[in-house]
């Protein structure tokens, strides 16, 4: 219920939304469980295991209970939690792993099972039969079990990623978090003060208290409103610091539209930081603990800090007759503070001896709290007194205080152990855990607000230091000081019924003993054997808790015990944040050539090779598939001549009176022989001798060449080159770059190749002059153009390159004439047929496990030179009959098609792999030759051509037996291309 | 005879403009890759003098009235808007004008634009006008100049300007509309 005068949020603004089907009213600022918590509504969850009703239990983002899923179909966002989501009107909030209903879910029979469904019940309980396991158990305990569910739509909503950069992040905006930033601001350092809340401040929002003489959060208003009138200063609110990583970087997830009625179309929903920090200061403040005593799960159990924070923030009192339960101090601010709001407490319930009485209500001093009562929602409490006497009090909602545990968790990211502080029970962080990161305020263990301001202060002297800047520090302003004051106390014991720890999980202390008496003793393995703090709170609530008991099992202390490793990230981070603008197509940049509007508007479908889109085939009218087209296409290349984009292949322009050499060096082969205004093609070798790519080479001038790579490896290609000539060739006169962007290629090939040409340029070639494998500068209507004399067709042919701002030009130009001639442009599928039908190789062929006798090109690995990967080469095995080697597969039947990745084996073996003879690369068939062609390795395969091998697909259901041939099928003179 | 026109890469995707920020094509006159061979670096210095330009220093750049020369790798710049003429000597020469394309992002939010896909502090004290670096624009290459305190040039692979313009397209909105919600 919202009580009148109470709170610090505008009351001026009325905010309607819903929650399972049913209208609510808030204000602005609310967050989804302050407004249900007013509106009277306790239960907001069902938990893990045993579908038990849950109730909010916090007022931050370490809430473990009230998970609520937000949105509409796609954009639906499971596992929000309430304590986190602000309400806006339109707001659409669901309750999750509950069936029909939240109040009545018929898997609450799974609280009945309890007692079979402990700690590991699987590893034992549904082991048999074997087969059950995978088909049955799992699938049932996993739909048994659950948070919400994702919707499995698309999801196209934006998401952003984004970097930031400063001299001192400072996380948290509580006392210590302002102080620092205050501090640090007024000396002049860059300054990110980052808090996940909406509204900054920390405690001091939650609490009254006055800090300089004025109720906390005015002294907040003052400070905010100094560091947002200051240049260096950036203020993120709503900005949740996940994860702390090397060299001073942060992880960061800003909600950025999820709290808007209608936000901007082009508004992201989050965006996910990378926030550079040359220092930074945690000042996240702590989380408080509950106390293990049994069924303290029930809606209206809630930590006793929450109740403040509902109370002086929201001006909510999540119940109308307060218990406290608790082991400390602390939470007679609790009793203070309602009971001066007006709300009734039952009672004080303090485990300690001895507390004085602070208010008008009952203290039971050195008693606990041994159950309770309430299905839907918490209705009586039984304690138990300091004499042993058991009384029952009513009541609605229970506010626990076990102590605060430092939220340290960042300062531990890069796996530095936390140490342990038997004054507060609890383990604090220490300086230089993450380099640059100074803890300071209650995350650094200081517990009142006068210490928290301090810290923060005496923190950013630090990081100023550091920075080098001049301190211009504030005055300290006045601020409470008490003390800790609290005792040790974890569970309440002699006690009967499951009492939680992990609320998330539904892992009680039950769970815990049973771990390390089944001697899962390790805190590491108590946690895997338990679920303890796998849950989405990842343990922030009871991780202290479950150690504790664990020590207590297993007789040693917490200290001793340690904690589990904290790691990224501090809250649940969406994967739709960390992957933004990787939606569809903004997976990875799309590289597009220049005739890739010409090409589309023939129709064309596009391959995808690399980043690279080329056109399949070119599709014409009465055309039905994609075989007629290149069938055609083929035919017209062999026939009359064809065009092809080929600028995708890389190009490395290579210059300096050492490039002939740098060549002989990267290349098997010589190029410093080959005569300029010549091309030659090469073959290049890992350092491990095998082959690493292949290419032509042309030489432009003397001391210029320009080497062409295979379109897959020539990122690799221009890597490898430039290793190469820093690590072994650093003072040869040698400079290489790509190119490949610079030029647009096409290749122009068929009988009629050199006609068409002459049609185009503004000279006709000098057949004789212009032989086979030259080069040369041609013009083109002025332009001045490069024309090689190469083919990958093994037709006549030609590649023709001009600056790629005339590539559409050309290509449309070329392509036009090509038509009048009879021809066409022809795609990556008749490319692929043309060059099968040569035995030419790709990298389907050179896959990385393949050396240059493999593809019988070992005579191709001079002898009179050194060169990379020859020494490699020459190594036992890489050579010899056992080897798998390239040769062409012919079906004995023409018409049966097999694919690449079948299998060859002898015509009379079982086809098992211990038969293995080799393996098929590359497909096609072939209207040249009216056969279905393979490329393939095969073991001896250079002795087999003409014997019989048996040809088996096991996916594709393929078996069929093949000759053995030449991998060169048509034109094995090579006189076509000479022609 | 042939007669070829040219063509610009980003051909109808520009210009854009999206809240306080334009998007132009600011692709160069001419750009050529100049390379020293070992131990020519001072001549090719000096040689470049000549032109206005001082040999920039790595991730930097330096400029003349006309022309500019940004460092683009391991001896190697790109100079841009003059043809290096004399140069062939003591450097490798490879003109690669239409390699690579160039933007220009303007406007006050400029930087926080580029924040969304460049991984440098593009802050004023950090990256003054002048300042260049290669670096990443998303997941493609990229050679950054901050050409003026609220304008920089992008210098990217000519194949990928349309995911270059997409991208940049993308986080100017964003700015927008967080503009828009304030």
């Amino acid at each position: 219920m919202r009580i009148a005068g109470k709170g610090i949020i505008d009351r001026a603004q009325t905010v309607g939304f819903r929650f399972d089907g049913r209208d609510y009213t808030g204000f602005e600022g609310d967050t989804l469980a302050s407004a249900l918590l007013a509106g009277g509504v306790r239960l907001m969850g069902r938990s893990f295991k045993y579908h038990r009703p849950r109730g909010v239990m916090t007022a931050g983002s370490e809430e473990p209970n009230a998970l609520i899923t937000v949105g509409q179909r796609a954009a639906s966002v499971p596992n929000v939690r309430a304590t986190v989501q602000e309400i806006f009107s339109g707001l659409e909030a669901r309750s999750q792993n509950r069936w029909p209903s939240l109040g009545f879910d018929v898997m609450e029979a799974n609280d009945l099972l309890a007692p079979f469904l402990s700690a590991g019940f699987y590893y034992k309980t549904f082991m048999w039969p074997k087969s059950f396991w995978e088909k049955l158990y799992e699938p049932a305990i996993r739909r048994a079990a659950g948070l919400g569910a994702l919707s499995g739509l698309h999801n196209d909503e934006t998401y952003e990623k984004a970097f930031a950069f400063c001299d001192l992040l400072v996380i948290g905006s509580g006392p210590a978090g302002l102080m620092a930033a205050l501090s640090a601001a007024r000396a002049g350092a860059d300054v990110i003060l980052a808090d996940e809340d909406s509204r900054m401040g920390g405690r001091l929002l939650a609490e009254i208290e006055d800090v300089g003489g004025q109720p906390g959060h005015l002294w907040v208003e003052g400070v905010l409103a100094e560091l947002a009138s200051l240049p260096n200063v950036r203020l993120m609110t709503r900005t949740t610091v996940t994860g702390a990583y090397d060299g001073g970087t942060f992880g960061a997830l800003e909600r950025v539209g999820l709290h808007l009625p209608n936000p901007p179309a082009d508004l992201p929903r989050e965006c996910f930081w990378r926030i550079v920090a040359k220092r930074a200061i945690l000042a996240s403040g702590a989380l408080e603990r509950q106390i293990a005593f049994p069924m303290n799960d029930r809606p209206g159990v809630m930590t006793a800090g929450a109740l403040r924070a509902y109370l002086n923030r929201w001006g909510v009192a999540p119940g109308r007759t307060v218990t406290i339960f608790a082991n400390n101090d602390d939470a007679h601010r609790t009793a203070r503070d309602l009971s001066q709001a007006g709300v009734r407490i039952a009672a004080l319930i303090d485990v300690r001896e001895g507390v004085a009485q602070t208010g008008d209500w009952p203290v039971f001093a050195g008693a606990q709290v041994i159950g309770t009562k309430g299905r839907l929602g918490l209705r009586e409490i039984t304690l138990r007194t300091a004499s042993g006497t058991e009384e029952k009090i009513e009541t609605d909602c229970l506010a626990v205080s076990g102590g605060w545990n430092p939220a340290l968790h960042l300062a531990c990211h890069t796996n530095g152990r936390p140490q342990w502080r038997d004054d507060i029970a609890a383990f604090v962080p220490y300086s230089g855990m993450v380099p640059g990161l100074e803890a300071a305020g209650a995350a650094n263990g200081a517990m009142s607000t006068a210490a928290a301001l301090a810290e923060g202060l005496r923190s950013a002297e630090h990081a100023l230091a550091a920075l080098g800047l001049q301190p211009k520090s504030p005055d300290l302003p006045q601020a409470e000081n008490g003390g800790a004051r609290l005792q040790a106390y974890w569970e309440v014991p002699n006690a009967e019924g499951r009492a939680w720890l992990d609320y998330a999980n539904d892992v009680t202390t039950k769970d815990v003993r049973l771990a390390a008496q089944e001697n899962f003793r390790s805190v590491e393995h108590m946690k895997r054997y338990t679920t303890q703090g796998m849950a989405p709170d990842q343990g922030k609530n009871s991780n202290i808790g479950a150690l504790a008991v664990l020590a207590d099992a297993t007789g040693r202390g917490i200290s001793e015990t340690g904690t589990t490793t904290f790691r990224p990230p501090y809250t649940p981070v969406s994967i739709a944040a960390m992957g933004a603008g990787g939606q569809g197509a903004g997976f990875a940049p799309q590289r597009f050539t220049t005739s890739h509007k010409a090409a589309a508007e023939r129709g064309a479908p596009m391959i995808e090779a690399g980043l690279w889109y080329r056109p399949s085939y070119f599709p014409r009218p009465g055309e039905a598939s994609w075989r007629q087209s290149c069938d055609r296409e083929v035919g017209l290349v062999r026939n009359r001549v064809g065009i092809c984009d080929v600028s995708t292949l890389g190009k490395i322009d290579i210059q300096g009176k050492d490039a002939g050499r740098f060549l002989d060096f990267v290349y098997t082969n010589t190029f410093s022989t080959l005569a300029a205004g010549r091309v030659r093609y090469g073959l290049m070798l890992r350092e491990d001798g095998l082959v690493l790519d292949d290419g032509t080479t042309a030489r432009l001038a003397d001391t210029h060449y320009l080497m062409t790579t295979t379109t897959a490896a020539a990122g690799l290609v221009m890597r490898h080159l430039d290793f190469v000539a820093q690590a072994f060739c650093a003072d040869w006169d040698v400079r290489s770059i790509s190119v490949t962007e610079h030029w647009a290629q096409f290749a122009v090939a068929g009988p009629l190749a050199r006609e068409l040409l002459n049609s185009l340029l503004d000279a006709p070639l000098d057949d004789a002059a212009f032989p086979f494998l030259s080069c040369g500068r041609v013009l083109i209507g002025g332009v001045a153009a490069r024309l090689y004399r190469i083919s990958f067709s093994g037709e006549l042919g030609y590649e023709i390159a001009v600056p790629a701002r005339y590539g559409e030009a050309l290509y449309r130009d070329l392509v036009a004439r090509a038509e009048s001639f009879g021809g066409c442009a022809y795609g990556m599928e008749a490319l692929n047929v043309l060059r099968i039908e040569k035995g030419f190789i790709t990298h389907a062929e050179i896959h990385g496990r393949i050396s240059a006798f493999d593809i019988g090109l070992q005579g191709m690995i001079s002898q009179k030179k050194d060169c990379i990967g020859k020494a490699s080469s020459l190594r036992p095995g890489l050579t010899g009959a056992e080897r798998e080697q390239m040769v062409g597969l012919r079906p004995l039947a023409a018409e049966k098609a097999f694919g690449a990745g079948a299998h060859l084996f002898e015509p009379g073996a079982q086809p098992v792999s211990a038969n293995d003879q080799g393996y098929v690369t590359s497909v096609c068939w072939s209207p040249t030759l009216a056969s279905h062609l393979g490329l393939a390795f095969l073991k001896n395969g250079r002795a087999r051509h003409g014997q019989s091998v048996r040809l088996v697909d096991h996916l594709r259901g393929t078996d069929i037996l093949c000759e053995v041939t030449n991998p060169v099928f048509f034109d094995p003179e090579g006189g076509r291309a000479r022609g | 005879m042939a007669n070829l026109i040219a063509k610009s890469a980003s051909d109808g995707l520009l210009p854009l403009q999206i809240g306080g920020l334009t998007l132009t094509d600011a692709t160069p006159a001419c750009i050529t890759a100049v390379a020293p061979y070992p131990g020519q670096q001072p001549a090719v210095a000096t040689a470049l003098k000549k032109l206005g330009l001082d040999w920039p220093a790595a991730n930097c750049a330096s400029r003349s009235a006309k022309a500019l020369c940004l460092w683009s790798g391991r001896s190697q710049v790109f100079v841009i808007n003059v043809v290096p003429a004399g140069l062939e000597r003591a450097a490798a020469l490879t003109d690669i004008s239409d390699g690579w394309s160039a933007l220009a992002l303007e406007g006050p939010a400029a930087a926080a634009a580029l924040a969304r896909l460049v991984p440098l502090d593009l802050g004023a004290a950090a990256f003054p006008e002048g300042a260049s670096a290669r670096t990443s624009l998303g997941h493609m290459q990229l050679l950054l100049h901050r050409s003026a305190t609220q304008r920089f040039t992008l210098y990217v692979f000519r194949s990928m300007i349309k995911t270059a313009v997409h991208d940049l397209e993308t986080a100017m909105k964003s700015i927008a509309a967080r503009a828009a919600a304030r």
